[in-house]
């Protein structure tokens, strides 16, 4: 059995994906079911030359990765449901003071402590929106065991090249199945760096936007001295309140992400070109999907798939394409009814949109999706 | 899709270290025979105790869904798992339960199998903790959807060297044990 | 030649924003004093806070500054040095931030004994916000959300500290401006978690509504309550009614969690 391909879990994959990737420090806090990531960078982070922290909460974990990634370190936490909450508020500054990190958020029912072992893709909208204020948001939403490492991967270059929180989301199915991966020679998937300052230390503000939307990020300890606030700040820094300058770095925030979705955003389309019915679905979920679109196919309907990999940025253009195509669209979701918003948002109307929402603990099986794709044809 | 695909259920109580035999059937598949494999398990709060399941499908093309949908083989070690658990038996499957603690199995259109797993692990293997193995043994043989060598290396993969040769016979165990009673 | 502090401060960062009568420039250049008295490297220092009058601080001081969310300087502390272990680390805020929203990550800093120095400025109120009743407010005094009187009773800052591990645990007051950077340097030459209260005031939101009558009488009410820590073994118990020991209250060595954990990291790279 050569090493490098193993039997693994979602959630052990990622832990190897940001290792991969780079990631050399970790703080998290226990929660079913995200542990295993954690347990895994316990293991392995000591083994090339990394920390990890098992801190005292939730808030305590966010804070630190984001003290570690200002000087210079590629940071991850992971956590679920309620942790996922907790963090909300440090990830708001993480948007607002620009700092790189990624957080995992394997997904379980809710709200509040909800069903712990339960899946569930009902944090979808809180990725978006949970933090207070205006803000970016990316946030990935891998469908196998192989796509958490991957994704995971890339969840980290997309921090580092944009300068923000990027959040990377299985339902706990994906985070806890088994299935065999591959592991990627190093050099064989790309890893980026963050942009550091070309200037030097007295010329150097930490949101210069001479350098563009996403000005280059010194690390503490580098010889370079910069403040760091989660009030509105300007280019050097120093909190201001002066209304031009804050309604610009805000939009700016917004923009740099908003700019950048051709680079961002990510999708798996299966069998659309012909397609009457469209399924939209992510996750575990889109892979039901697949299930029931193969058994459409074979009854004779013209079925296809549109798996969401990139969740925020929405794939907006892509729905709104979509829309113009097919006569009707189909989403089921581990809710009850996030992405049929989205989606809704998207088709403008072109065509109807219907929902398949469960949140008992269970999936939604092929057999939902084929009898609706049926319904709706 | 369905043709080709193979789902197979490891049912019983916490602790009883049925996870582990799904994990290890579909390494064994995965990893060793080359197919494709997917385990995904559901579990409660409780650490022992309780209906745990883990489900292992595997099939020669990429799974999908990754859960079971109808299952072809079921082992079920208790008879709460067994009620639990049993509904999606495919007609033609198989349905493997331990003979001392499932009393009542359903009745239906499928192979019942029926033999003292845990007290095999017990009296004829010299403990009660490799009861899994032997179940897994027994499962391997009934299904013959991995092959019995690929799954002997992916159980002493899984096992501390100061255990492989406990481990080994409780595989062989089980493996002799099920095609017995099947054949009876 | 007088001691030069704009050596240390941002140019073009000041004035600050503390009140006329507040304590807490008194403590910011009690810190400066410490930090060149042991010739820290502005590159290699960090100070980090969370949010109140007193976390504005790190704006003011040219090094390395972040000034995080309420209550949560020390979690960020602790990722900078987990990560930078040779940066020197300083966390500052006041008794609300330290003690009541980040009490859960002042103990466990104090538990781990991960070498950095927190500085607790404490006046026993919500200044910021306008003077609401803090975790040591004192028992009976006024605050805006105590208009009847603080019916809570208060946390000793460094009874606490020492009770949750730390392993430098000393007090000064704002009026004894001379004794504060004696204390923060000692504290940043201890190995370990060190923990330095320094009892502060604030005219505005708690002087006034206390019947403190100038900014004066409340710092004669810090001269008059301390007693050296060394002098209090000598003196009847009655005469320490009401005051609170300053000086150096505890002082051990213990492994500090930054160096535990690279004895860790070599003890797993070396097996392989």
């Amino acid at each position: 059995m050569s090493n490098r391909v193993a039997f693994l879990q979602g959630n052990e994959a990622c832990a190897h994906g940001a290792i991969y990737a780079g990631c050399r420090f970790f703080a998290g806090y226990p929660i079913t079911p995200s542990t295993e990531v954690a347990e895994v960078m316990a293991k392995e982070l000591p083994r090339v030359g990394g920390a990890f922290m098992q801190m005292e909460d939730e808030i305590a974990a966010m804070a630190a990765v984001i003290g570690a990634s200002l000087t210079g370190t590629k940071v991850l936490t992971a956590t679920s449901g309620p942790g996922f909450s907790l963090k909300q508020e440090n990830i708001g500054y993480a948007c607002i003071t620009e700092v790189p990190c990624v957080i995992v958020n394997v997904m379980r029912g809710g709200p509040s402590t909800g069903m712990p072992t339960g899946p569930s893709q009902s944090d979808v909208m809180q990725a978006r929106w949970g933090t207070h204020g205006d803000h970016p948001a990316i946030c990935l939403v891998p469908a196998s065991v192989q796509e958490l490492f991957t994704e995971t991967v890339r969840a980290f270059n997309l921090a580092e090249k944009y300068r923000t929180p990027v959040t990377v989301m299985p339902d706990e199915i994906v985070g806890h199945m088994r299935e065999r991966i591959v592991f990627p020679e190093p050099g064989e998937l790309e890893v980026i760096d963050r942009t550091g300052p070309t200037v030097g230390p007295d010329e150097y503000k930490p949101y210069d936007t001479r350098f563009g939307d996403v000005p280059p990020l010194a690390s503490f300890g580098s010889g370079y001295r910069f403040h760091v606030t989660g009030l509105n700040k300007a280019e050097d820094g120093f909190p201001t309140t002066r209304a031009e300058i804050v309604q610009a770095e805000e939009e700016r925030q917004l923009r740099k992400i908003e700019n950048a979705v051709d680079d961002i955003v990510t999708f798996e389309e299966y069998l659309l070109d012909d397609a009457e019915v469209a399924v939209v679905a992510f996750g575990s979920i889109a892979r039901s999907a697949r299930y029931a679109v193969n058994q459409a196919r074979k009854a004779g309907i013209r079925a296809g798939l549109f798996r969401i990999i990139t969740y925020w940025p929405f794939p907006e253009r892509q729905i709104r394409a979509l829309s113009e195509r097919v006569r009707a669209v189909i989403t089921p979701e581990m809710n009850l009814g996030m992405t049929v918003h989205e989606v809704r948002r998207c088709v403008e109307g072109r065509a109807p949109v219907s929902g398949i929402f469960r949140v008992d603990g269970e999936p939604i099986g092929p057999g939902a999706i084929f009898a609706a794709i049926r319904e709706v044809r | 899709m369905s043709a080709g695909r193979y789902e197979i259920r490891f049912s019983g109580a916490g602790g009883q270290g049925l996870i582990l035999a799904g994990i290890i059937m579909g390494e064994a598949a995965s990893i060793y025979d080359g197919k494709q494999a997917v385990q995904s398990q559901s579990y409660g709060p409780e650490a022992r105790g309780g209906a745990s399941k883990s489900e292992v499908i595997i099939s020669d093309e990429p799974i999908d869904f990754p859960k079971a949908a109808a299952v072809d083989a079921l082992l079920a070690l208790t008879q709460e798992a067994c009620d639990k658990y049993s509904r999606d038996l495919k007609e033609g499957g198989i349905l493997l339960v331990d003979s001392d603690l499932v009393k009542k199995p359903p009745k239906g259109k499928f192979t019942l199998v029926r033999f003292p797993i845990i007290n095999t692990a017990k009296n004829e293997v010299g403990r009660t903790i490799v009861a899994n193995i032997v179940a897994l043994g027994a499962m391997v043989a009934l299904t013959g959807i991995v092959s019995r060598e690929s799954a002997e290396k992916a159980v002493l993969s899984r096992v501390p060297e100061a255990f492989t040769d406990l481990n080994r016979k409780a595989f062989r165990a089980g493996y002799d044990k099920a095609l017995q009673a099947r054949d009876k | 030649m007088g001691f030069d502090y704009d050596k240390y401060i941002r140019p073009g960062k000041l004035p600050h924003i503390w009140c006329p009568g507040c304590g807490h420039g008194i403590v910011m250049k009690g810190l400066i004093r410490a930090i060149d008295a042991l010739e820290l490297d502005k590159n290699k220092t960090a100070i980090v806070s969370g949010i109140g009058c007193a976390s504005r601080l790190p704006g003011y001081m040219d090094f390395c500054t972040l000034h995080t969310t309420h209550g949560r300087a020390v979690a960020f502390a602790t990722g900078i040095k987990m990560a930078r272990p040779e940066m020197n680390v300083i966390c500052v805020g006041g008794d609300g931030d330290g003690v009541a929203i980040g009490g859960n990550h002042f103990i466990h800093a104090c538990r781990r004994n991960i070498d950095m120095t927190y500085l607790i400025m404490n006046n026993n109120i919500y200044g910021m916000t306008g003077g609401q009743f803090s975790p040591t407010t004192p028992y009976g005094a006024k605050a805006s959300t105590t208009p009847y009187g603080n019916p809570d009773p208060p946390f000793d800052i460094a009874k606490l500290a020492i009770g949750a591990g730390a392993t430098f645990v000393a007090r000064g007051t704002a009026f004894h401006a001379a004794q504060i950077d004696k204390l923060l340097a000692e504290a940043m030459r201890h190995k370990g978690f060190s923990v330095v209260e320094i009892l502060d005031s604030c005219p505005t939101t708690y002087g006034r509504r206390n019947r403190f009558k100038s900014v004066v009488e409340m710092m004669n009410q810090l001269k008059d309550m301390a007693v050296p820590v060394t002098a209090a073994d000598k003196m009847p118990a009655e005469q320490l009614r009401g005051k609170v020991l300053t000086g150096i209250l505890y002082k051990e060595s213990k492994p500090e969690y930054v160096e535990e954990y690279r004895k860790l990291v070599e003890r797993v790279r070396a097996e392989g």
